[in-house]
């Protein structure tokens, strides 16, 4: 329990051991820890700014979602418009088409109805006719009696 | 414990409390025959040097093998370990040391780690490496002399407290100057002339009760600690739970006295650094 010079040896050990732990411990080690450190502090800080981006980008996103919106909403209302004058347009050109058809149809039965009460005036002369010379069973002079026969058929 | 039948309780503990020991002319006999019984000063403690360069050998080969293959990645679990210690030392010199040197903080990692791992021996129950080193080398455990703790032998805690009073005398003379370092041991407290006699004579005090308070402080909290442990084991049976105790009420006091060892070490070098 007294002092000798263990104290001397122990004293000597202490040095070494200062000296070794100051040059080839403390320093990787430290060196290490702050690296990391700030390596950490990057990264923290790198998070907030995407972080901060993010909130920008979703700003910015619904932003466009409203434009987006809006002019959707006004390219329907457009085209609702012009689907309604396209009908519009439809219908007043199948309306034309339709008169335009319906007179030429009137038309045609008109001059169909002509054309057959014509032949039907013709034949109904032919017959009368016929009919004639069967009652005089004479033959009627045609050229002679022509103007008897048109006042006939006129009446016809 | 197994050799109270050859002992005494009293020669029990003394036997244990004998450092292993040796001077030029070999080892020392502490038996009665006292053939070389080594009272001069160039004694040395065989165990205390064995036992203190071994722990700071592990300690640095630990530290060492982690500063190595120290990664600023995701680190290892050893390396986890190794940075929250110093880390922990880190903190301690910056919130109390406010210069900037290269030397403090290593200091204080080597003295708390190698406090701790030293003080960390009082767990190693008392009888263990005596009947170890009795059962290899086939001797008496009456006859193996063995201190496993070094910081229960006083030379190891002065030899600490000294080389930290050698530092701060050093940095006191190079950061004030020799005139500046006696200026300070003398114009304080009392600022007249005719008492700066008085004044060194409290100044010196001061200094010198700074190495032999951390010296004596760390060396009687272990080597009280050892003794109880060694009064335990005289006890019998009963020694068991009774060891089991005072081991953990030693959770306490190993850490503890590792930490203020290394905090005032860390403050009176920042003393030495300030300039009044």
């Amino acid at each position: 329990m007294n002092i000798n010079a263990t104290l001397i040896g122990e004293l000597i050990a202490f040095v070494v051991f200062v000296i070794f732990c100051m040059k080839f411990v403390w320093p990787p080690i430290m060196g290490a820890i702050e690296a990391r450190q700030a390596i950490i502090a990057d990264g923290l800080a790198a998070s907030d700014r995407a972080a901060k981006d993010l909130e920008l980008a979703q700003a910015k996103a619904t932003e466009q979602l409203k434009d987006a919106k809006s002019q959707a909403a006004s390219i329907i209302e457009a085209a609702k418009k012009r689907e309604a004058q396209i009908v519009a347009e439809a219908a007043g050109k199948a309306e034309t088409e339709k008169a335009k058809i319906l007179a030429s149809g009137h038309a045609e039965i008109e001059t169909e109805r002509n054309q057959a009460r014509e032949e039907l005036r013709q034949q109904v002369v032919v017959l009368a006719i016929a009919g004639a010379e069967k009652i005089l069973e004479r033959s009627i002079d045609a050229a002679v009696h022509s103007d008897i026969l048109d006042k006939l058929v006129a009446e016809l | 414990m197994s050799s109270a039948a050859e002992l005494t309780s009293q020669e029990y503990i003394k036997h244990h409390l004998t450092n292993l020991s040796a001077d030029a002319q070999g080892l020392c006999s502490f038996d009665s025959s006292a053939a070389n019984p080594c009272d001069t000063f160039w004694t040395l403690h065989l165990d205390t040097l064995g036992w203190s360069v071994f722990l700071g050998f592990v300690f640095l080969a630990i530290f060492r093998s982690v500063a190595k293959k120290a990664t600023t990645g995701v680190p290892g679990k050893l390396q986890c370990a190794v940075e929250l210690i110093v880390e922990f030392v880190s903190d301690s010199v910056k919130s109390t040391f406010h210069g900037s040197n290269p030397l403090i903080a290593p200091l204080a990692l080597t003295v708390f780690v190698w406090v701790l791992l030293m003080n960390a021996m009082d767990w190693v129950p008392v009888d263990l490496i005596p009947w170890l080193i009795s059962i290899v080398g086939g001797v008496e455990m009456s006859h193996v002399y063995m201190k496993p703790v070094p910081t229960t032998d006083p030379n190891m805690t002065f030899a600490l407290a000294l080389g930290v009073f050698i530092l701060t005398i050093y940095y006191s003379i190079k950061v004030k100057g020799v005139g500046g370092f006696i200026k300070e041991l003398t114009t304080q407290p009392f600022g007249h002339w005719s008492l700066y006699p008085v004044n060194f004579i409290l100044e010196m005090v001061t200094l010198l009760a700074r190495p032999l308070s951390l010296a004596l402080r760390l060396f009687g909290n272990l080597y009280a600690g050892e003794l109880i442990f060694l009064l335990i084991a005289t006890i019998g049976l009963f020694q068991l739970p009774v060891h089991f105790l005072w081991a953990a009420f030693h959770l306490l006091i190993i850490p503890l006295q590792a930490f203020i060892f290394m905090m005032l070490t860390i403050v009176y070098l920042s003393l030495a650094h300030e300039d009044h």
